[in-house]
């Protein structure tokens, strides 16, 4: 059952309903004038379309919880439409479509390990490690020497993603990628 | 021996690791430095100025009622169960007026302050708060006063070392467009859905006072004392719980706030001094925390006997020296000023 949470128990991460969507608490703000009453005021992403809303609560107001769970499971393989996941446990298999994924899709190699969102008990979000390695397949020679980072070039990753990268990495050098920003941070020394 | 570390020490820990554990999660030590001199020259201004410092009990048998604030309750002599209900004092106020009636003169006090539930970027439940009373000076002389000690405090927050008055009721004005003691709770819901704020749960619309701190807290405050500190002044009276009704609009109290840089750094009174009054606003108050569901409290019987033997004629203003330390380290949290947050005691 979902619960309830009072204006006490507000907090970032919290994943609360509203007219019947999932919302992701990602910024909760305690305003109270020194005499005066409390404010609460959260921003919250829906989960289903990424959009961000404003939010204002009075101390004593409640949200109810939504009935979100997550789950560990290994990504396997997409037919270019739904990317597909499946419980190591008991094998199940769930399909996220490209819409749902955003992003996220090109930081997915088979077999990693992700967090699947689970909601009235269909998958909607995925979450990846925040760090991920990417073998590039192509980009432009880069000048020989040069290791600068402030200077980038596009590189393809194998799973077909663009990533901005510094002018030095060559085909086959291995990227370390932030997820949460698609930044290449450094390349991997296998 | 006991092995206990050092301050030094382990503030060290933090500025490595920068994580808790036994260690200083809130404060780096440098802003623990500022902290300490700003509290330094504070005292040398009081100082300077002839008001005393005094010290006044954290525990009490009564409080201030107030709406909105919440005393942590106590229990002493509970070893063996059961025990005296003591509050820890939502600030030092009921206190230093008992000096004030005693005949003490000019005080001041950094005092610790505790309200239950305050919990954000700008509040830990517990905060340290310098408080002070002025014997013959009127709420105007005494923003004055504070605003030569935060121009003392701060000199980069104002670019020429002086600060702005501005009615409450003229702030309304300027900036909605609404007068904030004639307009109905209508016009008030219209000015916040035009601002964009979006309300969920069960907002009380009859409550001017609730649309008023809404509007000021989401909407307004943000843009006061960026160039210079602002003083807004003369509060409605329904917000102004010691303070005594000016004397040509008895609907407005001489109440004033400070704010800087969007952030609310004090509040002031030009004080009540009758007693019978304060007594019927500590019974309204009750009422109210009745009727928002809320514990009423113990007034300050004591705090009532003073000002029945006579408070003189004086002001008095409470500044948040946390958030004075945020303003002077350019912080975005209270985390960062506190040696230890809430959650780390």
């Amino acid at each position: 059952m979902a619960t309830t949470y009072g204006t006490s128990d507000f907090r970032k991460g919290l994943r609360v309903e509203f007219d019947g969507d999932p919302y992701l608490v990602v910024e909760c703000e305690f305003r109270k004038p020194g005499k005066g009453s409390a404010i609460y005021t959260l921003k919250v992403k829906n989960l289903l379309n990424g959009r961000v809303l404003e939010k204002t609560f009075r101390s004593g107001d409640s949200i109810s919880g939504a009935d979100c769970h997550d789950q560990k499971m290994q990504y396997i393989f997409n037919d270019t439409k739904d990317w597909h996941f499946m419980d190591p446990e008991n094998y199940e298999q769930y399909a996220v479509s490209k819409e749902q994924l955003g992003d996220l899709w090109k930081y997915l190699v088979e077999e990693m390990m992700c967090e699947v969102t689970f909601y009235n008990g269909n998958p909607i979000t995925v979450t990846p490690p925040n760090h991920v390695e990417l073998e590039v397949e192509y980009c432009e020679p880069g000048a020989k020497g040069n290791t600068a980072t402030n200077v980038t070039k596009p590189a393809k990753v194998q799973t077909g993603a663009e990533i901005q990268v510094p002018i030095f990495i060559k085909i086959g050098d291995v990227l370390k990628v932030d997820t949460r920003t698609g930044d290449y941070i450094e390349r991997v020394h296998r | 021996m006991c092995s206990r570390s050092t301050p030094e020490r382990a503030i060290t820990l933090s500025e490595s690791t920068g994580k808790s554990g036994g260690e200083l999660r809130g404060a780096a030590a440098e802003a623990l430095r500022l902290r300490a001199r700003l509290l330094a020259k504070a005292r040398e201004f009081f100082s300077q100025r002839g008001i005393l410092e005094v010290e006044t009990p954290l525990l009490s048998r009564g409080v201030v009622v107030d709406r909105h604030l919440d005393p942590p309750v106590c229990r002493y002599g509970s070893a063996a169960g059961g025990g005296e209900k003591l509050y820890l004092q939502t600030s030092p106020e009921a206190a230093m007026k008992r000096l004030l009636a005693a005949g003490l003169g000019a005080i001041y006090q950094v005092a610790h302050a505790f309200r239950e539930g305050e919990r954000g970027r700008l509040h830990n439940p517990e905060f340290t708060i310098i408080e002070w009373y002025r014997p013959g000076l009127n709420h105007h002389e005494l923003m004055d006063e504070v605003g030569a000690l935060v121009s003392l405090l701060l000199p980069e927050h104002s670019k020429d070392g002086g600060w702005e008055k501005l009615s409450y009721r003229q702030l309304f004005r300027d900036r909605l467009g609404i007068d904030p003691m004639e307009c109905g709770t209508g016009e008030l819901g219209q000015a916040a859905e035009k601002l964009g704020v979006e309300l969920e749960g069960e907002f009380d619309w009859k409550d001017r006072d609730a649309w008023l701190d809404l509007l000021l807290s989401t909407r307004l405050q943000e843009d006061l004392g960026n160039e210079r500190p602002v003083f807004v002044y003369d509060y409605p009276a329904s917000q102004a719980a010691l303070a005594r009704l000016c004397p040509e609009e008895p609907r407005l109290a001489e109440r004033f706030e400070l704010y800087i840089a969007g952030i609310e750094l004090c509040n002031g009174y030009h004080e009540l001094l009758d007693a019978a009054e304060q007594r019927t606003r500590f019974e309204k108050a009750n009422d109210q925390r009745r009727s928002d569901g809320r514990e009423p409290l113990a007034p300050d019987e004591r705090l009532l006997e003073a000002l029945e033997s006579g408070l003189p004629e004086c002001s008095g203003v409470a500044l948040g020296f946390d958030r004075l330390v945020m303003l002077a380290l350019g912080a975005d949290s209270i985390d960062e000023v506190l040696p230890f947050p809430f959650e780390d005691v």
